[in-house]
């Protein structure tokens, strides 16, 4: 039972990144085509029923796993690839450098990604893309915090004063030294703000401004879900609970790797 | 360093988010590719058009100039006015801003209320069948976006009982009751899920106190778990809220502009939303700017008055 957490937050999103995988080859039907049975309840042929536009649910929320993850995948590695080594950077290059460095993602810690989102789609209208950009904008700075924190302690180690007398160059010791050292909190991190990252996926699409109508998301789903709310209520069901298991998932993957990598946590996490 | 001086080094810098962050949103909608007077015209028009229309919202002038221009009215708060409408746009937000304000005011009051004593029950019963119940519901209540909470409230509250509106929003000048009415699922909707996270950094609170030496002394001379906690462990446990509070706002402004949405109330979150379908880009920066100067105005509030809370911090002062 000690790992509660990590297995079955890996099997949750087992269940959603196996759906995305399977919907690429095969859904039950077209997920973007109109049918002629409108709001069908759930059964047969249509196992989730179907929405205002008589298209399979189903289909749709197994299409809808896709997004979530390229949205996830790409804002989260692109926050990590800037964010980890600005965090480095601030902790290795003590003094003005490292003061305003961490002080610009102060800042930017401020802008939650559905304000950054709403700038751009203001700008240049919402998109996939968009909502990439700024969710991973967004994420940016919590990588440059744990990034610099975890430097900070290691470059008080021993091992590494060793390093500095031995003349070795900062950069030599950052990638030696510190680098698989802080490697296990990103990996947690990673996880944690891949939940985030789905959660605010999910608010921008229910608002319209991610990804188009011809790529069904969770939240657009939902969106459409409320306007048939006071008829058919277990449509604004099905998205809502993909959103909650596939953040759910990352979240217990996150506490779970936490609980591996750092034991002095476990009885606080 | 003493405290006063600690104080004016955080306002300096206070200051100077400000400032950039003002930098960044004007930056955000004027620098990205995406000609907005094109776009405001729409495809029929003649170039001439277009360039008369750029020329009247002044957008052939250098960046520079227009992002002073445009701070120094900030300052003196006139934020423009409406590409669309022709209103002042500060009078748009000000209008406003108050339902927002309620909005988020009453959430952060009512997940405090759920989270307090949630918190502090899965701390002291953490050993227990209860306790683990109550910190993987507050795992599940993380998983779960405001909005899918807030069409759940309205399907069972509103729909099924009747019991409350669906939706909308009444002035308490206008009837109070119909105001109280329509805040409660919104607001529950907001605080529900806020809960959950912030139950979550007062049950690890909670432990930590429990591991204290004061604690056990405390218990040693008589005093009940409860008590201990009550008396003794209360000012720690307010500490590291006052800082979760400080980062969670960000989050429930975040979630007030969808939620208003959810439940159609007219405050600033819709207003932005709707000016970013018109493309009104004097609204959306003056809107988001008043929302990042509040997330910022807060946090510096938070870290201020950190300093004199902990009394850590105040005897390093003396």
């Amino acid at each position: 039972m000690r790992n509660a957490s990590l297995w079955v937050g890996l099997t949750l999103i087992a269940v959603v990144v196996l759906t995305a995988a399977v919907a690429l080859f095969w859904t039950p039907f077209d997920p973007t085509a109109n049918g002629p049975v409108l709001l069908a309840p759930p059964g047969w042929p249509h196992v989730l029923g179907t929405d205002a536009f008589g298209t399979d649910v189903l289909s749709r929320l197994m299409s809808g796993a896709q997004i979530c993850l390229l949205v996830g995948v790409l804002s989260v590695v692109g926050a990590a690839v800037i964010g980890v080594p600005v965090g480095m950077a601030a902790a290795i290059f003590r003094g003005w450098v490292g003061e305003i460095l961490g002080r610009l993602s102060d800042i930017l810690y401020g802008f939650p990604a559905l304000l950054l989102a709403i700038l751009f789609a203001a700008a240049l209208g919402g998109s996939t893309w968009t909502a990439v950009m700024a969710i991973g904008i967004a994420t940016i700075p919590a990588f440059v915090r744990i990034a610099r924190a975890g430097t900070l302690e290691v470059l008080s180690q021993p091992y590494v004063e060793a390093a500095e007398l031995s003349d070795v160059g900062r950069t030599v010791i950052a990638v030696r030294h510190v680098l698989p050292n802080i490697a296990p909190m990103v990996w947690v991190q990673a996880s944690v703000s891949f939940g985030i990252a789905i959660l605010s996926e999910a608010g921008l699409s229910y608002l319209g401004l991610g990804s188009g109508p011809d790529n069904p998301t969770w939240g657009r789903m939902l969106r459409e879900a409320q306007d048939h709310i006071f008829s058919t209520p277990l449509l604004a069901l099905w998205p809502g609970l993909a959103i909650a298991i596939a953040t759910l998932g990352f979240n217990l993957l996150g506490d779970g790797l936490r609980d591996v990598l750092d034991p002095r946590l476990r009885e606080r996490a | 360093m003493s405290r006063g001086k600690r104080v004016l080094i955080r306002l300096a810098w206070f200051v100077a988010s400000l400032l950039l962050a003002s930098l960044l949103i004007f930056a955000a909608t004027n620098l990205l590719p995406g000609d907005i007077a094109n776009v405001l015209l729409g495809t029929n028009a003649s170039a001439e058009q277009v360039e008369a229309l750029r020329e009247q919202l002044g957008l052939n002038r250098p960046f520079p100039v227009r992002y002073v221009e445009w701070l120094s009215g900030v300052v003196v708060g006139d934020f423009g006015t409406s590409m669309v409408g022709g209103q002042p746009v500060s009078s748009i937000i000000f209008s406003r801003l108050e339902i927002s304000a309620w909005l988020v005011g009453l959430a952060t009051i009512g997940s405090l209320v759920i989270a307090l004593p949630v918190g502090t029950y899965a701390a002291m019963r953490r050993r227990h069948v209860d306790g683990v119940a109550v910190s993987a519901a507050s795992q599940v209540g993380l998983a779960v976006p405001s909005f899918w909470a807030g069409i759940w409230l309205v399907v069972l509250f509103a729909v099924t009982l009747r019991w409350l509106p669906a939706g909308g929003y009444v002035s308490y000048w206008d009837s109070f009751t119909d105001w109280v009415r329509h805040l409660i699922l919104p607001v529950a909707a907001l605080s529900i899920v806020q809960a959950s996270v912030i139950s979550r950094y007062v049950r690890s609170a909670v432990i930590d106190v429990l591991h204290t030496d004061y604690f056990r002394t405390a218990r040693a001379i008589g005093w009940t778990r409860s008590g201990a906690i009550w008396r003794h462990g209360m000012r720690n446990i307010s500490i590291s809220l006052l800082t979760v509070i400080g980062l969670q706002i960000t989050t429930l402004l975040v979630g007030a502009i969808i939620i208003e949405q959810v439940f159609a109330i007219p405050g600033l979150g819709s207003r932005l939303l709707l000016a970013v379908t018109q493309r009104d880009l004097a609204i959306v920066q003056g809107i988001v700017l008043v929302l990042v100067w509040a997330v910022l105005l807060i946090n510096f509030l938070v870290d201020v008055a950190y300093q004199f809370v902990d009394p850590r911090l105040r005897q390093e002062a003396t």
